[in-house]
């Protein structure tokens, strides 16, 4: 059976663009200004890239527009000119959610960066799409309030990014994803009108638009700005470190931890050569050494907090850990989260080049698929160390290799995406957090059957009819995800006279 | 990586222009638009992941948010220009023109990505290769004629005394006069300190003896707008130390450190001045090396890095090195002993750049301040951004400095202090130019200074200084 039907083949076809000319770019420098507007080819240069450094494409533009009507009104050219465009926020993105397309343009957000208003007592704020995450809580800490997700990047990812990839993060377990904390999104469709999805109260009436829009990657349209929900600070909050002799402990320890009816705020896992990265880059006091560290954290009530908090520790000595670490202030806390947090970009310390994965496996499996990684990492002949979010299983094992070595990016790729189909064979996701991108949109047709992919196509050809908002993310490009080109087939609007094909 | 160059499209022509590389790959080049002199390393660019870490703290991409003003947006220009895949011209050395030098994306980054050391390679291969516009040439080389020499300083200080005292300053105010100026002179014009009369002919003495007992031998590096401007601060450095059991030896024979002429990628100068420097203390038998200026210190401390292709000097250099503390570490180091005087006040600390980010001396200074009874020291927030000066930066580049000026003074406004203390003349320059209204200002040590001798700094130095809120929106430059 063919992974793609007809109607998606049609839907996903490459139309033809139109081009960046000299004329077009005038008419931007018209409405951003020349400050607004990137053209020089060194500088373009800069922007080919996201987190992801594996793939690469210059953008003929970049625009950096200040204001929701600029943005409208660029978008509004580019849908005039079938010029394919992409949003970029911080360019934090692991799944190169922001490459670039040739020959398009990039929409940069990163000037839009207001905090517009704050409503401390309902709990919301309005904020502009370059504002990071961690932006949002400094903003409102003075008012005891803070924004709950919270990405590892969180101090550089900005708010606009976690909408489009739904971002979670270690505290996401207890709280939920971004878009369990955001009300409302002001919304440029890709034919450059500005509507409101969503709205103050947390439930809407009608079909819920603004989750459609949540996590869809940039490829629905360009968020301008964003109502997120605030929560007030937890009364406490304890934190632990627990070492384990071996990573299947840990995992059981976490198994035991639910099971025992606790919501931890966050249960992250690092195993040995994570911490040996992290403790290089940041010191937080992890132990060299051990194969698998647990951090928990629980926060609440002080009576709740403090009942379910010598439960854990009796869990983890139950689970044989090797050396309880109990955070006495706010400085250790932040310590040790500081230590987690750091983990992907510390793979440099240990390593030239890693490609960080993504994936979520039923948590019960968490010990076997363990195992698992580490056998394919001894075959592949390259290291993989291990950081994820443990409570939900959302694994992130980081390939290292070097690419100085000639094919060791390519064994290093295969080993990444072998191990990303495990986890779909586990019963799990091909991603948790991260996002499809460009990275993963091959692996989709691993999760998804071709009547689910059809259905998402014409979702998002319900946004975009013409295909040029963020064209090749999530969902995979049949020709460049290992098929030959098949038979001719036109597209609706290649068949309605509006389009033709490149 | 993989770049695609259109212009090498043709695979003959890549054959040919690859075996031309190598061969020049074999002569010790082929490091793309750099010259074979120290190119930026490829293991240094190699450590940057690309992570974006760094973005939030660099002052460029706070104002601008631009890639390529950003630090992995300059070190992924550094990797292209290493490929050869861009030309080294205006567009190319502005972003690094740009870069303020503060180093706080060495602080922030979690891969240790030794950004330091790959702009120092990249600024004296832009001062050797790119040839600037003849006013910037002009410009940069009045500044380096100036600086540099603390007897020029002395007559422009005179100078600059006599158009503030004529009333020609005012004056050029009133009119909008100043206003005619090109935004750098304006800058300078702005920026220059007023200087006390009777400083002008002050000398530290060759050798000050310790108060006591001798517990170290100091050499004490004068600095050259330090000495002029801030005598005062170099009076107080030398009292604080002898109070507290130091000889302090001030060889009269020395010079600038070259520290401007280093972060500014002239790098023969800079050398030059590194080796007359180490010459001057050389004739003195000292433990420690001891400077109050953040700029000086760390160039100081990167002597050895600075001089290691150079036979006679190289091993000199780095012992040098390793002898050298600002004044706050030796102070830390030592512990107190001289008794202190309460001093009832709330100071705001700020980290001068090449102090916290440079040295990584952040503790210190705060311990130090702390041995003062009464004085309540308060951080400032957004601390870690660069105040705009950096150096020369204020003066090349006057209207992202006046940005970051103006924000900096907002955070110092926002904790609302009686006074403000901070390593570095430039900051406080920096500062005090974008205040609104009279904070008095001071060097970490000259507050110890008074603690030891038991006056109040604050009330002395025109009382209270917090504006009211209506001095926030006055115009800046009026101290």
């Amino acid at each position: 059976m063919t992974a793609y039907t007809e109607e998606y083949r049609g839907l996903v076809a490459q139309l033809s663009g139109g081009e960046v000319t000299e004329a077009f770019r005038r008419e931007v420098a018209a409405l951003v200004g020349e400050g607004g507007l990137i053209s020089e080819p060194a500088q373009l240069r800069t922007y080919e890239c996201d987190g992801l450094t594996g793939y690469r494409v210059t953008p003929a533009l970049v625009v950096l527009p200040a204001t929701t009507e600029e943005v409208a009104a660029v978008v509004r050219l580019c849908a005039r000119d079938r010029i394919p465009f992409v949003a970029r926020g911080a360019g934090t993105g692991l799944s190169g959610g922001a490459l670039p397309v040739a020959d398009g343009i990039v929409i940069g957000l990163a000037r839009m960066r207001a905090v517009l208003s704050v409503d401390v007592a309902d709990q919301r704020a309005v904020v502009q799409p370059g504002v990071t995450n961690a932006g949002i809580s400094a903003a409102v800490a003075r008012h005891d309030l803070y924004f709950a997700p919270d990405p590892s990047s969180q101090v550089v990812c900005t708010i606009g990014g976690n909408v489009a990839e739904n971002s979670g993060g270690a505290h996401c377990l207890k709280y939920g994803f971004t878009t369990n904390h955001v009300l409302a999104l002001t919304f440029v469709t890709p034919d450059g009108d500005v509507v409101t999805l969503g709205g103050d109260a947390p439930d809407q009436v009608g079909p819920d638009l603004r989750a459609v829009v949540l996590g869809s990657e940039g490829t629905l349209g360009i968020v301008t700005e964003v109502t997120v929900r605030l929560l007030r600070r937890p009364e406490v909050v304890r934190t632990l470190v627990a070492d384990f002799p071996h990573p299947e402990a840990a995992g059981n320890a976490v198994s035991d931890i639910v099971a025992a009816g606790i919501v931890p705020a966050a249960v992250e896992m690092l195993d040995e050569l994570a911490i040996e990265a992290c403790e290089k880059a940041v010191q937080a006091g992890y132990t060299l050494g051990c194969p698998a560290a647990l951090v928990v954290e629980l926060d609440g009530v002080a009576a709740e907090v403090d009942e379910e908090f010598a439960q854990v520790q009796e869990i983890c000595r139950r689970n044989g850990t090797t050396n309880l670490r109990v955070a006495d202030d706010a400085q250790e806390r932040a310590r040790i989260w500081k230590g987690r947090k750091a983990a992907f970009a510390a793979m440099g310390r240990i390593s030239p080049d890693y490609f960080v994965q993504d994936g979520v496996i039923p948590r019960t499996k968490l010990g076997s698929t363990l195992t698992r990684i580490r056998q394919m990492s001894d075959e592949a002949g390259l290291r993989v160390a291990n950081v994820f979010h443990a409570g939900d299983g959302n694994l992130h094992p980081l390939v290292l290799y070097n690419g100085a070595v000639d094919g060791e990016a390519e064994r290093a790729e295969h080993l990444a995406t072998a191990i990303v189909e495990l986890c779909v064979e586990q019963g799990g996701s091909i991603t948790g957090e991260h996002g499809v991108g460009s990275d993963k949109a091959c692996s989709m047709t691993a999760m998804f059957g071709p009547d689910d992919l059809t259905v998402m196509a014409r979702v998002r050809a319900a946004f975009d009819p013409q295909g040029i908002c963020n064209p090749g993310k999530v969902l995979p490009t049949p020709r460049l995800c290992g098929e030959r080109p098949g038979p001719y087939r036109p597209h609706p609007l290649e068949a309605a006279g509006v389009i033709e094909r490149m | 990586m993989t770049a695609t160059d259109p212009t090498a499209a043709d695979p003959g022509t890549q054959a040919d222009l690859r075996l031309h590389v190598d061969a020049l790959a074999e002569a010790g080049r082929g490091a793309g638009v750099f010259d074979d002199h120290h190119p930026p390393s490829d293991e240094l660019i190699s450590d940057c992941v690309h992570c974006g870490f760094c973005l939030p703290t660099c002052p460029t991409y706070a104002l601008w948010g631009e890639e390529m003003d950003s630090p992995r947006g300059r070190i992924y220009l550094m990797k292209l220009g290493k490929e050869g895949a861009v030309e080294m011209d205006d567009t190319y050395a502005q972003h690094f023109d740009a870069c303020l030098g503060c180093m706080a994306c060495v602080t922030a980054c979690p891969s240790g990505v030794q950004y330091d050391q790959l702009i120092e390679a990249v600024r004296p291969q832009l001062e050797r290769n790119h040839r600037r516009g003849l006013l910037d040439r002009l410009f940069r080389g009045l500044i380096f004629s100036l600086f540099p020499y603390p007897s020029r300083l002395r007559v422009a200080a005179v100078l600059g005394e006599l158009y503030r005292r004529l009333g020609l300053r005012s004056l050029a105010h009133r009119t909008g006069a100043v206003r005619l100026l090109p935004r750098r002179l304006q800058a300078v014009e702005a920026l220059m300190p007023p200087a006390k009369l009777r400083h002008l002919a002050t000398r530290t003495p060759a050798v000050t003896p310790a108060v006591g007992t001798m517990r170290r031998r100091v050499g004490f590096l004068t600095g050259c707008v330090q000495r002029v401007f801030f005598a005062d601060v170099n009076q107080a450095t030398v009292r604080v130390l002898t109070a507290e059991g130091c000889e302090v030896v001030a060889p009269p024979t020395q010079r600038c450190c070259g520290a401007l002429s280093e972060h500014a990628g002239r790098e023969p100068e800079a050398l030059d001045r590194a080796r007359a420097l180490i010459d001057a203390f050389a004739e003195v038998e000292v433990d420690t090396i001891v400077a109050n200026v953040a700029g000086c210190g760390s160039t100081l401390k990167e002597y050895g890095r600075m001089l290691r292709d150079d036979a006679v000097y190289a091993e000199r250099a780095a012992a040098f090195s390793a002898k050298v503390r600002d004044v706050s570490e030796l102070l830390a180091e030592l512990g107190p002993v001289a008794p202190r005087h309460p001093i009832e006040a709330r100071v705001a600390y700020h980290d001068a750049c090449h102090l916290g980010h440079a040295q990584g001396v952040r503790s210190q200074p705060r311990e130090v301040l702390g041995t003062i009874p009464g004085l309540q020291v308060t951080d400032i927030p957004e601390a870690e951004i660069c105040c705009g000066s950096a150096g020369i930066y204020n003066l090349v580049n006057p209207e992202p400095a006046e940005e970051l000026g103006r924000r900096k003074v907002e955070h110092v406004l926002s904790v609302a202090p009686d006074a403000l203390a901070t390593a570095n003349p430039g900051c406080l320059l920096q500062i005090r130019r974008y205040w609104p209204g009279d904070l008095p200002m001071f060097h970490p040590v000259e507050l110890l200074d008074a603690s030891i001798r038991g006056v109040d700094p604050v009330t002395a130095r025109g009382g209270r200084g917090r504006p009211s809120l209506d001095a926030r929106t006055a115009e800046p430059g009026t101290f």
